[in-house]
């Protein structure tokens, strides 16, 4: 088969542009683990609950409101989505995983693994498993650009380019900020930040709170290019797992830069060996672990 | 555990068939040896692994390939996929141990999701069918597994839940004796702390290892009589879902004591089939049930009994 730059270059973009969501996502599961210690397995299920916001809120919420003319637009639902599913993360961690903090980590897996059966059934029985679309992208953003070495769709250049500022600016934020300071001194000493008068535990839920509105976000940049169903989420998050055992949770950049490497990995995957495309993220983490067990990013503990 | 314990359980076991429906009582027996498993892991060793299904679905497949297209007998199906599931569990354990805790359960489960792609894209495991039909045949090439005896006017098949009965008191005795051998106290002494099981002089790495392997073999075998008793070998099996079960069902009953996964497996099975008129709400129960469990709940129903009556259980 004769392999042209063209092909591999227009892979590894579309490639780029799953790894975007990896980034996103895993970026999201090392914030809230750096101050949580867990891993919040109900984050692929917070993925696809932010993408049926923006999902519903452009098909239903306008006729369920008695205002049948009202529909949510793309751009009101990138802001909405996150904010309902970050005041519903909120509230789990206020309810439910504040309870668990001083047993064992595993506890904190496990609720949020039954947190995502429920929210993930719950949609599986009023929707459509094979999935919804969602057919509220502006106009703006429809067609293709040229990149000059290839056409490539106007929206996934759009989704590339919005998750790398927000990826870049949340690490930004965490690492350069004095409000990141305090993150980055809760997550080494949680006790001593406390002596110092920070509201440690409202840090913590916010902390839960962006990470999951991150997923959320992420979940609304995914609808228009995924169908939206109730297993998006799960098929997605034991991949981000991958992804974070390859970079390690201990860095912020490290989440972002493996997401968006192993995106691209995978697209190439597509074009050299197509069957192996789906499996490569996993092989690479065998891998990783067989040469560098704490991950590319990770700290030798 | 003293003796009537385990006579009951024998008696129990016996006279089961003849009061509940086998096939039900089988997959009880099947499932409850999968928790038992795994129970031998993170209960006795601390270790979680969330991708247990790997085990008992891969497995699974062996067997049905094994009797199905290759036509060996039940029992050499079945060590044919118990064999297979400690070798995975050799991989895969050592693979997994490398990384502790958190990761090590997120290890698992990724590792898990290659053998489940493996069972969807292999050309030998019927894809999104999975095996059908896997017959049960004749036991030593002599005893019929599927023949039904008529006993009070309904056929029951007693061959086939004898011996997996059998199989299971093998297993679960295996389970016992590993857990109150000085290697069971090892593990435990890992579990508790393992800096200072290090500090003893114990290579941990090899303990966890092989602690691995046997749980992974039994829950092999589980799966593959379960390939035996539902003559189907599906992608559920080999699927996260099938993992969180498990999970589920060793948490439910106590994780750490040796009638817990037992209590566990019964408590999820039963509801599964009475709440079978609910479709995929059951999804929903089950994780409720996860959530309540871990808030309220976390000795499992065995564990607040034993703390009740101040003895291990």
């Amino acid at each position: 088969m004769e392999i042209s730059f063209q092909m591999v270059m227009s892979q590894v973009m579309l490639g780029l542009n799953n790894g975007v969501f990896y980034a996103i996502l895993s970026l999201g599961l090392a914030v809230i683990f750096g101050l949580l210690n867990i891993v919040n397995f109900a984050h692929g299920a917070l993925y696809m609950l932010g993408a049926y916001v923006a999902l519903l809120g452009y098909t239903s919420i306008g006729p369920l409101l008695g205002m049948p003319d009202f529909h949510l637009s793309y751009w009101a639902a990138l802001i909405v989505a996150p904010l309902v599913v970050g005041a519903f993360g909120i509230v789990i961690e206020r309810t439910m995983l504040r309870r668990l903090y001083k047993f064992d980590h595993l506890y904190g897996l496990l609720l949020t693994f039954g947190l995502a059966l429920i929210i993930q059934g719950v949609f599986t029985n009023f929707f459509n498993v094979s999935g919804d679309p969602y057919e509220a992208k502006p106009e703006i953003l429809s067609g293709v650009v040229n990149l000059g070495f290839m056409m490539f769709p106007k929206y996934r250049l759009w989704v590339i380019v919005i998750s790398l500022v927000v990826c870049f600016g949340t690490w930004y934020v965490i690492e350069r900020t004095k409000l990141g300071s305090y993150l980055r001194a809760g997550t080494e000493n949680p006790e001593l930040v406390k002596a110092f008068g920070v509201n440690v535990p409202l840090m913590i839920t916010l902390t839960y709170g962006y990470g999951v509105a991150l997923a959320a976000f992420a979940g609304v940049l995914a609808a228009p290019i995924y169908s939206v169903s109730p297993v998006m989420g799960s098929e997605m998050i034991i991949t981000v797992f991958a992804v974070v055992v390859i970079g390690g949770m201990g860095s912020i950049m490290g989440s972002i830069v493996t997401g968006l490497l192993l995106g691209m990995v995978e697209g190439f995957t597509k074009v050299v060996y197509a069957p192996a495309s789906s499996t490569v993220i996993f092989l690479i983490m065998v891998i990783v672990l067989l040469v560098k067990p704490a991950g590319l990013f990770g700290k030798e503990s | 555990m003293n003796k009537y314990i385990w006579i009951a359980i024998v008696i129990l076991g016996l006279l089961a068939p003849f009061v509940v429906y086998p096939v039900f009582m089988m997959k009880l027996l099947c499932f409850a040896l999968f928790a038992c498993a795994f129970n031998l892991l993170l209960g006795y060793t601390g270790l979680l692994s969330f991708g247990h299904a790997a085990f008992f679905g891969g497995a699974s497949y062996v067997t049905g390939y094994l009797v199905k297209s290759s036509g060996l007998t039940p029992e050499l199906g079945v060590l044919g996929g118990t064999l297979f599931a400690a070798l995975l569990g050799y991989i895969v354990g050592s693979l997994a141990i490398r990384r502790q805790g958190i990761y090590f359960a997120m290890v698992t489960l990724a590792l898990a999701q290659i053998v489940y792609f493996v069972a969807l894209k292999a050309p030998f495991t019927g894809g999104e069918d999975g095996l059908q039909g896997i017959p049960r045949g004749k036991l030593f090439g002599l005893i019929d597994l599927g023949h039904a005896y008529t006993i009070g006017g309904s056929p029951l098949g007693l061959n086939l839940y004898y011996f997996v009965f059998v199989m299971f008191c093998l297993g679960f005795w295996i389970i016992y004796r590993t857990i109150n051998s000085p290697f069971g106290q090892v593990l435990k002494a890992i579990r508790e702390n393992e800096p200072r099981a290090v500090s003893l002089g114990y290579k941990v790495e090899r303990f966890k290892l092989l602690a691995f392997v046997i749980s992974a073999a039994l829950a092999g075998m589980a799966g593959s009589l379960k390939s035996l008793v539902f003559q189907l070998a599906s992608l559920t099996d080999v699927s996260w879902h099938t993992s969180g079960e498990v999970v589920l069902m060793t948490l439910l009953g106590g994780v750490g004591t040796v009638l817990g996964p037992l209590a566990g497996a019964f408590t999820v099975i039963t509801l599964q089939s009475e709440l079978s008129s609910v479709g995929s709400w059951i999804t929903v129960i089950i994780g409720s049930i996860f959530v309540i469990c871990v808030l309220l709940f976390r000795r499992g129903f065995v564990g607040e009994l034993g703390r009740l009556l101040k003895r291990s259980l």
